[in-house]
């Protein structure tokens, strides 16, 4: 698997405008509604059921990352978007360290499997130093999109 | 200095996504021993027991085998331990 397989490239926010946890959910959860990879009716419950997967226990697993997931019935689809934030959000984090890079992962219920593959490619990448300080510094949508690619590249 | 393994296999329906993995982290820290868990197979990996990124990585399906490794004073214990995690299926089910 890709990342590219489930990142759904339109719905990538380069520069968050929300600075909290909850405005961060709710910005990407309307970014993949705009790029038609969640439908309208669902983004309340989604958002909804994400926030209180963050309560239940933080996604902030350090290194300036969060991977905020859930599984939901309205997702038919995998789908995830990336976020970035300049000025760091605050999510529980494990290390207490703010966020700067928030990977955001839909996934359909009954596919376990599909989805711990996601969250391999997802951490395998972010486990890189160069991938983390990459992403920092990509602005645009485009340079997010290029590092993708790149990572997808790599045997 | 000691060290212990245990061989278990995934047995819980939604394998090691993040909350057993943290959950696993949380115990595994709770020992002074070194703790590795590893794949075989095709994608072999040595996960170090104590980083939920490198955990979350292993991408431990159901009835996936793994390994669970100790090293340091209380690699006995520290087995016993986190392989009652994996009996239990993490609470799951």
């Amino acid at each position: 698997m890709k990342l590219k397989d489930f990142i759904v490239t339109d719905a990538i926010v380069p520069q968050l405008a929300a600075t909290d946890r909850d405005g961060a959910l709710r910005e990407l959860a309307d970014a993949l509604v705009h790029a038609e990879a969640l439908p309208p009716s669902a983004v309340d419950a989604v958002v909804a059921a994400l926030i209180k997967r963050e309560q239940n226990g933080s996604t902030g697993f350090g290194k300036g990352v969060a991977v905020p997931h859930v599984k939901h019935p309205s997702v038919k689809r995998m789908a995830g978007t990336i976020g970035r934030s300049v000025t760091g959000i605050d999510f529980a984090a494990l290390d207490h360290q703010p966020v700067f890079m928030v990977f955001l992962l839909l996934s359909p219920e009954n596919q376990p499997q599909q989805h711990l593959q996601a969250m391999n490619i997802v951490f395998s990448n972010l486990q890189r130093d160069m991938f983390r300080r990459f992403l920092r510094q990509s602005p645009t949508r485009e340079a997010i999109v290029d590092l993708l690619d790149e990572a997808d590249q790599r045997p | 200095m000691s060290t212990a393994s245990r061989d278990i296999i995934v047995s819980n329906s939604l394998g090691l996504h993040a909350r057993p993995a943290m959950q696993f982290v949380d115990l595994a820290n709770q020992f002074r021993s070194k703790v590795t868990v590893s794949k075989g197979g095709g994608e072999p990996y040595d996960a170090d027991g104590k980083s939920v990124m490198q955990m979350i990585i292993l991408a431990a399906t159901q009835g996936t085998p793994l390994r669970i490794c100790a090293e340091g004073d209380d690699a006995d214990a520290a087995v016993e331990k986190l392989a009652r995690l994996f009996q239990d299926k993490f609470g799951e089910e």
